[in-house]
């Protein structure tokens, strides 16, 4: 559309045009003009009528049959070829927004029918039985606020990654449902079964086998999400969710859980999912996930000023409740307690805080957290002694950003090999 | 918005005097127990799986070989299977293809050799068991046992685990020893402040 078009429109019909389509694909045109234009009152009529509109004087839209977000934000997960990253540094609190957590599948996220869908329990059991969907809701129900990290988190290598490139394979729900060990009790265990296999419906027929332990602890077969049912990304209509562990074996879509004496190796298990240790060794059935953190404010690709700067991150563990991060602001020199916001949950992101004062000087900020068991957050080359400098699975290495001179802030990547 | 009013209003009230007759605090330890007690043993919910149903579902196979089904194959079936619905993806010879090499290249010529069936899968099983579910990737589930069981012998043979001729079916599979059998330690972490 031409400039004076456009002008002209605005001019003559600012109420025919909708609020929505003003801050959109128009608004953005718009600006673009005004940039460009060489005549005061052209720049004028658009800024007036199209788009420095004061709200206080027109009715707002009215109210909907679903929110929206305000078109001023966007936050949006991170596409690779075989997952999707949760833009951590957009995060305020622990929830991850349901559509912003991070995906991971193998074959796709299938469409499930829910009045269709299934879940067979099967082997060492009493009675072998199906439920469909709902009747898994009329069991007693279970909530809680954990997270679901993907063992495979880690990028690094180069200095321009911001924290949802560095670590986006993690994000925290309220996850609703029932108790995994509620069902074995209706099914009837029997007491020679030490592993279950889970089994999804997607068209990988995603397999995994669990040890009996876990599901009479915490598994929760989950139907609900923040408080709605499952996206389909997170497993409508009813998935595992194991806490604490490594995201594969919260298996999606779950539509079978067969109780078994033995493990049972599944691909996922052994060609994936599995880490170099020293020696020439992998190890296998690593479930828990480590404590880790990360500072999400400030990162790459942010600028800051000189002056006060409340540092921000995320920080969690597996094996239980976050009870300290540290903060460093020179390189890892001295650390710093951070203030935990509440809540602080078990196997759960909590939020910490860390107020700096910034005077303008060239370092590196860094965090570190430990958890309940004594665990303390470790360094790539402490993970590299531990392990061998091969990566692979389950690698939560403290993150360190250098901040520059100007502000700048880039992420600092390590090698050690 | 009168009425809606009125509704708010009756319900804030209502919540207000049910909550000081209620006071949770007030129960003791002993009523919670005695609570937990009334959970019964079964609920009821859900229905008996018949075995057909189980049969349908169950797919999976272990390494002791349980949940094979019938049927057997061979190297030289499976290779012509193989080169008309799993070479676009995985390589001629299951060797350098898009979506990653399947049989353990003898001269690598990276620095790092790529983890394949041939260097890093413990068990056979796990072939049957993943190319039944899982391929080929854009059809999956659409292979007959035989087929599976032809490719499962062609990928052992390409790896140089099995002899040309050898018939692979329920009762030899497992026996299949890999090289990668004892490469894997499990999770040797134990929790608390090591790190490992
Ligand atoms: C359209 C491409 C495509 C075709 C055709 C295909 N595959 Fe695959 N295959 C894949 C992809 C992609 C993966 C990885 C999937 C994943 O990681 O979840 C894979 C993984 C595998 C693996 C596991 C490899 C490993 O090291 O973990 C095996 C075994 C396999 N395919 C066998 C076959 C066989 C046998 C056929 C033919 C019947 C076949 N594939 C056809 C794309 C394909």
């Amino acid at each position: 559309m031409k400039l004076d078009k456009i002008v002209e429109i605005t001019q003559r019909y600012p109420e025919k045009l909708s609020r929505r389509k003003l801050l959109g694909g128009l608004a953005t045109a718009a600006v673009a003009i005004v940039q460009t234009a060489k005549g005061q009152t052209i720049q004028k009529a658009v800024s007036e009528n199209a788009i420095y509109e004061d709200p206080t004087k027109k009715f707002g839209t009215p109210a909907g049959e679903i929110g929206t977000r305000s078109p001023y934000v966007k936050s949006v997960k991170k596409l690779s070829d075989i997952s999707s990253r949760s833009p951590l540094q957009d995060f305020y609190g622990i929830i991850t927004p349901s559509d912003l957590h991070f995906e991971r599948h193998h074959a796709g996220v299938p469409a499930i029918d829910p009045n269709k869908h299934e879940l067979l329990i099967h082997g060492l059991v009493e009675k072998p039985l199906v439920f469909t969907v709902a009747d898994l809701k009329r069991f007693p129900s279970v909530s809680r606020i954990a997270f679901i990290e993907c063992s495979g988190n880690f990028r690094g290598g180069k200095d321009n990654l911001t924290p949802q490139e560095i670590c986006g394979l993690t994000s925290q729900s309220e996850w609703t449902g029932v108790k995994l060990s509620t069902l074995f009790n209706e099914v009837g265990v029997k007491p020679n079964a030490s592993w279950f296999l889970a089994e999804g419906g997607d068209a990988a027929v995603m397999t995994r086998s669990i040890p009996v332990k876990k599901g009479w602890e915490d598994s929760i077969i989950a139907y609900a999400q923040n408080g709605e049912p499952l996206r389909p990304e997170q497993g409508f209509p009813v998935r595992l969710f194991n806490p604490g562990w490594e995201g594969n074996t919260s298996v999606k879509w779950l539509r079978r859980i067969e109780l078994s004496d033995a493990p049972y190796y599944t691909r996922e298990e052994t060609s994936k999912y599995t880490e170099p240790i020293k020696e020439g060794k992998y190890r296998i059935f690593s479930f828990d996930m480590d404590a880790r953190s990360i500072i999400t404010f400030p990162s790459f690709p942010q600028q800051v000023e000189k002056g006060w700067i409340e540092i921000r991150g995320l920080a969690w563990s597996g094996r239980g409740k976050v009870v300290k991060v540290e903060v460093s602001t020179d390189a890892g020199k001295n650390w710093q307690i951070a203030q935990l916001n509440d809540p602080i949950l078990d196997k759960a992101h909590v939020q910490f805080r860390y107020l700096w004062q910034w005077k303008g000087e060239e370092t590196e900020i860094l965090s570190r957290v430990t958890d309940e068991t004594g665990y303390t957050q470790p360094t790539l080359k402490q993970l590299f002694e531990a392990r061998g400098s091969d990566g692979g699975y389950h690698m939560n290495p403290i993150t360190a950003w250098q901040i520059k001179k100007d502000g700048k802030v880039f992420f600092k990547p390590e090698t050690f090999k | 918005m009168r009425k809606t009013q009125y509704f708010i209003l009756f319900s804030s009230l209502s919540f207000f005097v049910s909550a000081t007759f209620i006071d949770t605090n007030q129960v003791k330890v002993a009523d919670r127990e005695s609570f937990l007690d009334t959970i019964p043993s079964s609920f009821g919910y859900g229905r008996k799986a018949t075995q057909a149903e189980i049969d349908r579902l169950d797919i999976d196979v272990r390494p002791d070989g349980k949940g094979l089904p019938k049927g057997e194959g061979i190297s030289a079936k499976g290779k012509v299977i193989f080169e008309s619905k799993c070479v676009a993806c995985h390589g001629v010879g299951g060797i350098g293809g898009p979506n990653g090499s399947l049989v353990a290249n003898k001269t690598p010529t990276d620095k790092r050799r790529e983890k394949t069936i041939g260097n890093y899968w413990p068990y056979a099983t796990t072939v049957f068991d993943y190319v039944r579910r899982a391929m080929p990737f854009n059809e999956p589930g659409s292979l007959s046992n035989e087929e599976v069981y032809h490719l499962t012998a062609y990928l052992l043979n390409a790896n140089g685990i099995i002899d040309e001729k050898a018939v692979i079916n329920a009762q030899t599979l497992p026996k299949v020893e890999m090289p990668a059998k004892n490469l894997f330690v499990p999770d040797d972490r134990k929790g608390g402040a090591e790190i490992r």
